[in-house]
């Protein structure tokens, strides 16, 4: 937000420390943010509450890979993988023990950690490309095992209905009531991710992607730290997956393959590594961006396309884009759209100055 | 740590026929030191004398092929970094090896990173004991900001520091383990006279203030024989001197390592 930082003094480390140090930032930001919590439900018609419950699913996965990968160093394309542990983990509780969702999110979550765990393993051998490498066999294995598993994956067609989330009796089930159940998620998610960013534990991953030697000599347990790493933004990754299953109503292992990972991948990318904020501006820009382009496509495309083929030329075209961004990006501003939006809020900070 | 400042007290790190190879290249040979409490030592020797591979070994990142270390009685010669780190060795690098995407007060934060304790869940919710050690340990990091004059940068990201401010700043996070032994490799090395005098301070004013021992790798002559108590000189692996900085002065096998020995001298 846009304000002025003098006058006010902190007189205490703890507001110093704060997320929001200035109050009138926070208040603002806190007003702001319970206002269009309360009020997007009431004004947006399914259509557009379905994209924002798209964006809040997306948000904790991007926040999750960001953490290792943006904060941590070390690299994922398995992340769709464990986002379908937590989503088959939860359709078997809630289908077979009906455990409710209070339970069923984190037994997600907590599934999709220990897989991550397991995966991240050999991340204190290997390094880079060749971690690459053994997260996308992961990728490739997990999808194997709970297709080929009917007592994980529910039968021929690898599909599970998902019941509704119930909330005190209430069925969740048009797009207004899962939006509160999904933003609520999405809002733990980040200010926790925040929080741990700002501690002990989120300033050791980045020490181990600054510097890893010096990490372990100044008395941080690389390899434990790295399996946190993992098993953290696994939990996140299975905790977006069980959000998506509730979200279809169904949980089913094409919605978690290789391209997902690698949707992910760009919103951490494009968003910004190393930055929660980054994190949402990118799973947003990545969730709408096939809307929008299909939008103008639909709007603008007739006047260059027969109607006809502009169905398929729609879905090329977002690849297309997508892949044209992604390098734009990693060539214009590797520092992503935190960093734009930090141009731009520091070009008003300072105006009437240049600095 | 002891409030009492200067040598005297005891050993505190005993390196007994220490010896690393690397492949066929005998990197330290049989070293054998003493490393008095309180004191500040120096290592001193050309290049590839051993002397960085010896700060390695006492750090843990290395493990010695032969013979021991011993520091404040424990043997310590297979043990870890990361415990090493805790049982309060704390150390600077010949090359600077800050977290650079990190401020000033992140890195002296991290510095602090074993004597915390929270865990990732407290961590995530920010609450209670979490926050309360988070602040805590920040009031001490704080002290050794004011300390090393480095209050206008604390929230600077070290990697956009001066050399000589980068260098300083590793020598803060390795204070803010308050560690009982410190060691820093070259810490003076490329710094021009003014930041040379300013660190030298800072050494002196903790080995003083803080009765912290450090031991030091320097190839800054001046500075060396200034303020060490102890001084070992090494070359091609071995010791060949050690003594206080005026019988190190002294010895002849000290002048032949530096200068070559005094036959071939005329030749050249």
């Amino acid at each position: 937000m846009f304000h002025r930082e003098s006058g006010y003094f902190k007189t205490t480390y703890q507001a110093d420390m704060g997320l929001y140090p200035l109050p009138v930032a926070r208040y603002a930001m806190v007003a702001i943010g319970a206002v269009l919590f309360i009020l997007c439900p009431l004004l947006l018609d399914g259509y557009y509450l379905s994209i924002i419950n798209l964006v809040a699913i997306a948000v904790v996965g991007a926040v999750g890979l960001n953490i290792l990968v943006g904060f941590t160093g070390q690299i994922s394309i398995g992340h769709a993988a464990f986002m379908s542990v937590g989503a088959y983990t939860a359709a078997n509780l809630a289908t077979k023990l009906d455990l409710p969702f209070w339970l069923t999110v984190p037994a997600g979550g907590a599934m999709a950690a220990l897989i991550g765990i397991l995966v991240g393993i050999p991340s204190l051998r290997i390094k880079g490309l060749y971690l690459a490498i053994a997260t996308l066999a992961a990728q490739f294995i997990i999808e194997w095992i709970i297709n080929h598993t009917p007592s994980i994956s529910g039968g021929v067609a690898a599909s599970i209905e998902m019941p509704r989330p119930v909330f005190f009796g209430k069925e969740l089930a048009n797009q207004a009531e899962l939006y509160y159940f999904l933003m609520v998620i999405a809002v733990i998610a980040v200010v926790g991710a925040l929080n741990l960013m700002r501690s002990r534990i989120g300033r050791s991953f980045i020490a181990i992607r600054d510097q890893e030697i010096a990490a372990e000599i100044i008395g941080i347990n690389v390899f434990k730290t790295k399996l946190i790493a993992f098993g953290v933004s696994s939990f996140y990754a299975g905790v977006c997956g069980v959000m998506y299953t509730y979200y279809l109503g169904i949980a089913n292992y094409e919605n978690f393959q290789l391209i997902t990972s690698v949707d992910y991948l760009a919103m951490v990318i494009i968003g910004g590594l190393g930055s929660i904020l980054g994190s949402i501006f990118g799973a947003i820009f990545i969730t709408m961006l096939p809307i929008v382009i299909r939008l103008l496509m639909e709007s603008f495309g007739s006047i260059f396309i027969d109607d006809a083929a502009l169905a398929q030329v729609i879905a090329q075209f977002r690849l297309i884009v997508f892949g044209g961004l992604i390098i734009l990006f990693l060539v214009v501003e590797p520092d992503g759209l935190a960093k734009l939006w930090q141009n731009i809020r520091n070009y008003f900070r300072f105006w009437p100055f240049s600095y | 740590m002891n409030d009492t400042a200067g040598s005297g007290g005891g050993v505190k790190l005993k390196i007994q026929g220490a010896a690393k190879n690397f492949g066929g290249v005998r990197a330290v040979s049989n070293v054998s030191a003493d490393v008095q409490e309180g004191e500040i030592f120096a290592i001193i020797g050309p290049n590839g004398a051993g002397k960085t591979t010896l700060l390695n070994m006492i750090s843990g990142f290395y493990h010695p092929d032969e013979g021991s270390i011993h520091f404040e009685g424990h043997d310590i010669s297979t043990t870890g970094p990361s415990e090493i780190a805790a049982l309060g060795i704390a150390r600077t690098f010949q090359n600077i090896a800050l977290f650079r995407g990190m401020t000033v007060l992140d890195n002296l934060m991290m510095g602090r990173h074993v004597l915390m304790k929270s865990g990732v869940l407290s961590s995530f919710l920010y609450w209670g004991p979490a926050r309360r050690e988070e602040v805590a340990h920040r009031e001490k990091v704080e002290q050794i900001i004011e300390f090393l004059k480095l209050t206008d940068l604390r929230k600077t990201p070290s990697g956009a520091l001066a050399y000589g401010l980068q260098k300083r700043v590793e020598l803060g996070r390795a204070l803010a383990a308050e560690p009982s032994l410190l060691l820093l490799d070259e810490p003076m090395a490329g710094m021009n006279q003014e930041e040379k005098e300013d660190m030298v301070r800072y050494v002196l004013d903790v080995n003083q203030e803080w009765g912290t021992t450090i031991a030091l790798i320097e190839h800054d002559m001046g500075v060396v024989m200034d303020i060490s108590d102890h001084v070992m000189v090494m070359d091609m692996g071995e010791k060949i001197s050690q003594g206080t900085p005026d019988e190190v002065r002294a010895d002849h096998r000290v002048i032949e390592a530096y200068l070559g020995s005094t036959d071939h001298k005329e030749v050249a």
